[in-house]
């Protein structure tokens, strides 16, 4: 065998270990898309709470039930969103969208996921309510960097500035919601810019 | 001389070559997947999954699921150890060029 030959070989070892073991990159709009529909979330929230003569939250309030549908329908459509695009984005490069690297990268990042939210859940019902933003960040932190492992792109980046951000949010409760917007907004509008970019250069 | 004897005559085929670049970085894989992933005929696969057996490189395991057989394969321990020795070898061979 000739240089050429090996180099061949290695080249072909490398794409055959990508592609075997990792879920192709999430489209780089997705994450934009995702940053914007957290802010118009924000948003909302913050006009509702503003209109409802209280300064906080409470539970069981019409206003509380509406923060959280409006959380609902916030992961709804960037989930959505990030799923068509990403399923676009794998036509075009002629890859297949469901496969076992795929199902293990939602499976990885799933667990803290879930995980994070039923804990919310629980101690949303024990009537603790300051920590909430604070735990949403850290759990979605941990969650991009376990699927990190399984995907090309760098959401293991995203998800550490996600964890600080969150432990922030811990010591000053108070700016919860500011440092909420900044992890899910702005982070994300950032993080999806960066890519798009990086996609863009290709 | 060195180098040209770490280099595996067994992988000397783009195939099997890739059967183990992809049962190096998954824990086991199945005969379907294998096949998607190399773009082979099932015939052809099969002939260089077998090779790579004989040698004690890889492990198969037949079982059900449900009512389907399902083949699945994985790496053993003296195939990474030969698969990271061969490629060393390649690296080294390029570098030294």
């Amino acid at each position: 065998m000739s240089e050429q030959d090996y180099l061949k070989d290695i080249s072909e070892i490398k794409n055959l270990m990508n592609r075997s073991s990792r879920f192709i990159s999430l489209s780089g709009l997705s994450g934009i898309f995702a940053g914007l529909y957290a802010l118009a979330g924000a948003a909302f929230a913050y006009w509702l709470v503003d209109n409802s003569g209280r300064e906080y939250l409470i539970l069981d309030g019409k206003v509380f039930r509406l923060v959280m549908l409006d959380l609902f329908l916030i992961a709804v459509f960037s989930i959505g969103t990030a799923i068509y695009l990403t399923t676009k984005k794998a036509r075009k490069e002629g890859v297949k969208m469901w496969d076992s690297s795929t199902r293990r990268l939602l499976i990885n990042f799933l667990i803290p996921l879930v995980a994070g939210g039923i804990y919310i859940l629980i101690i949303l019902n024990q009537s603790k309510y300051g920590q909430t933003g604070a735990l949403m960040l850290i759990f979605y932190g941990l969650a991009l960097i376990n699927a990190s492992k399984y995907t090309v792109g760098n959401i293991r980046y995203l998800g550490l500035v996600q964890i600080i951000l969150g432990l922030i949010c811990a010591i000053y409760p108070g700016y919860g919601f500011w440092l909420w917007v900044l992890g899910f907004g702005v982070m994300h509008i950032v993080y999806g810019t960066m890519m798009y970019i990086k996609e863009r250069k290709k | 001389m060195g180098i040209i004897d770490n280099i595996n005559k067994l992988f000397d085929h783009r195939i099997r070559l890739g059967i183990m670049s992809i049962l190096v970085v998954n824990d086991n894989a199945d005969f379907n997947r294998l096949k998607e992933l190399l773009n082979v005929t099932d015939g052809n696969l099969a002939s260089h999954l077998k090779a790579l057996e004989k040698e004690a490189y890889i492990l198969v395991e037949k079982q059900f699921i449900g009512r389907k057989p399902n083949t699945s394969y994985s790496a053993t321990k003296l195939g990474k150890a030969e698969f990271k020795k061969h490629i060393n070898a390649l690296e080294k061979l390029i570098r030294k060029k």
